[in-house]
């Protein structure tokens, strides 16, 4: 599992991805950052200390949105269209280990991704209010376990194609279902809807974003990625079964 | 050290492997021979653990490779065909991933490391991303990821394929110069590759084992494989007892004005015209169609002298 993990990192960084993944994520998220604070100072009477954060959480989840389909799409389909998942299954390595030491990687970019948008609030710290730490750390702590949700749902797909596109623009598609599903309440009406809110990865993520934890949300997002793995590895050993082409 | 009993795989409805039974002793280096889609990899990516048999049974050093493919695993090294490579690693960092992914013990992978990259010449490539190496040299880092761990078995798909004659010369030594306490598999659709490298041949057709048998013996058996045109200025009488007193040259006749024969392999063509020449008659054609691998297949099927086990 290490094994495969310190392979992934290697390949994140020396094909240039992750650098343009986290760069685009940080710029993207300090261009909003700004804008959301110079709204909250210009317009005054807001609680900078929470609500720019509630704001600026849920810029960063579209962004995530966006861009974590691009750090999942290579992981299987590229290994798929090389034909070097084959020589993986020579090593003695369980599918399970292959699965989750590639999760690993693209969890490890995805915290590297967060942590220096950590500095927004720092900064704000020293020239403006001193910002609410407890709900700060909720929110990102909602917004890593929304993200690793979002990656199991990109690995599943990856291992489903041999083009690294179409694992990108799929993993989107559903994601982005997955974030409009509660929208229509009129079409799917009231029973349906609490069933969906309760499956929806974004309503899930509200009460993370206003400071709170709820343990059923954690559960949900761990058990949300946990089912989205286990399918993947059983993807791969179906695959297996019915020959590597 | 490989034992495969009655193999079967199915693709869906399609039969890649049929029954096919053979076993390889410890040490001994075997040659697998037959055309394109003839099963010679759905084999070998059974033996490796890739993927489970259908029915029938493969052992690997005792192991059964579907019950404990762990097991099986840590003893064979494996070329795949084609030798895929991540483009984005170097030489080194793509080893030492191997080195970890085949759970050798931290203190041997540096020297182990080190050991196939001289092993297979790769020193000045080694900070190279393989992505950017010729197909010669990649091909090589798929044996160097084979050789990693020292193991007891290497099944090396095609490992020829695809380069050019001077490549191909240099990984047929590497090869040869790996025989000895390894048990080696390789498999190759050029008849003559295989019988230079192995100490027996497994000739396979269509999912079915068609022969085995060493070398020597397969020439033997596929006397005949080369035939040969040859026209010359001289009296035909004379020409006939010269040619059939050539060592190598049978079932001569003369065919619309010309001598038409079968040779062995092309050093009997050498023979011939030297023979010819030395008498003094003009050569006037001289000109060899090998018989394609199919042709030599059914020769062995059914000219086949005594059948020999395992034959279809
Ligand atoms: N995963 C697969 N699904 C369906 N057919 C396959 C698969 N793998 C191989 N085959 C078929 O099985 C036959 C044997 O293939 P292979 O073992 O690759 O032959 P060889 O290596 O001797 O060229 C071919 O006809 C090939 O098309
Ligand atoms: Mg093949």
């Amino acid at each position: 599992m290490i094994a495969i993990l310190r392979k992934e990192l290697v390949t994140y960084f020396s094909s240039l991805l992750a650098y343009v993944v986290i760069t685009l994520f940080l710029g993207v998220s300090g261009f909003y950052f700004y804008s959301n604070l110079s709204f909250f100072l210009l317009s005054g009477g807001f609680d900078v200390a929470r609500g720019l954060w509630q704001f600026q959480l849920h810029d960063m989840r579209q962004i995530m949105l966006t861009l974590l389909p691009l750090l999942t799409m290579r992981l299987f389909a590229e290994e798929r269209r090389l034909g070097t998942l084959e020589l993986l299954w020579t090593y003695p390595l369980r599918d399970v280990q292959i699965v989750l030491g590639k999760y690993l990687a693209s969890l490890l970019v995805l915290l590297l991704m967060l942590a220096p948008t950590l500095l927004f609030p720092a900064l704000l710290t020293q020239t403006h209010a001193p910002v609410a730490i407890g709900a700060l750390l909720a929110g990102y702590l909602g917004l890593f376990l929304l993200g690793a949700a979002f990656l199991a749902c990109g690995i599943l797909i990856s291992a489903l194609t041999d083009s690294q596109v179409l694992a990108a623009a799929v993993t989107f598609s559903l994601l982005l279902l997955f974030w409009v599903m509660t929208w229509n309440e009129a079409a799917v009406g009231a029973p349906a809807l609490s069933v969906l809110s309760k499956l929806s990865l974004f309503d899930r993520f509200y009460v993370f974003s206003r400071g709170g934890i709820d343990s059923r949300d954690v559960t949900f997002f761990v058990l949300f990625s946990a089912v989205f793995l286990a399918w993947t590895v059983l993807a791969l050993g179906s695959r297996r079964w019915r020959g590597v082409k | 050290m490989i034992e495969v009993a009655h193999l079967t795989k199915e693709f869906g409805d399609f039969t890649a492997v049929r029954d096919v039974s053979f076993t390889i002793a410890p040490g001994e280096c075997v040659g697998f021979l037959g055309p394109n889609g003839a099963g010679k990899t759905t084999t070998m990516r059974v033996i490796a653990g890739i993927f489970p048999p259908t029915s029938g049974t493969v052992r690997v050093g005792g192991h059964d490779v579907q019950r404990e493919p762990n097991a099986t695993r840590r003893l064979v090294g494996y070329f795949p065909e084609n030798a895929p490579y991540y483009p984005e690693m170097s030489i080194e960092e793509y080893l030492a991933f191997v080195a970890r992914a085949k759970r050798l013990p931290r203190a041997a992978r540096r020297s182990e490391i080190e050991r196939v990259i001289r092993a297979t010449s790769l020193g000045e490539m080694r900070r190279r991303l393989v992505g950017k190496l010729s197909k010669g040299f990649r091909q090589r880092v798929g044996l160097a990821q084979a050789l990693l761990g020292d193991p007891q078995v290497l099944i090396l798909d095609e490992p020829t394929s695809g380069l050019d004659p001077e490549q191909v010369a240099e990984i047929r030594e590497l090869v040869k110069s790996l025989r000895g306490q390894r048990t080696i598999i390789f498999s190759s659709h050029i008849l003559s590759e295989v019988s230079q490298v192995a100490q027996r041949v497994v000739i396979i057709n269509r999912g079915r084992v068609v022969a085995e048998d060493h070398p020597d013996g397969l020439a033997r058996r596929i006397e005949g494989a080369v035939t040969v045109h040859l026209r010359a200025e001289a009296p035909e009488s004379e020409l006939r007892l010269l040619l059939s007193s050539v060592p190598g040259v049978h079932d001569l006749a003369v065919v619309d004005g010309r001598f038409r024969f079968h040779a062995r392999d092309e050093a009997v063509l050498r023979e011939v015209s030297r023979a010819v020449t030395a008498r003094g008659f003009l050569l006037l054609e001289l000109s060899r169609e090998s018989l394609s691998l199919e042709e030599i297949f059914l020769r062995l099927v059914h000219v086949g002298d005594e059948p020999r086990q395992g034959a279809a």
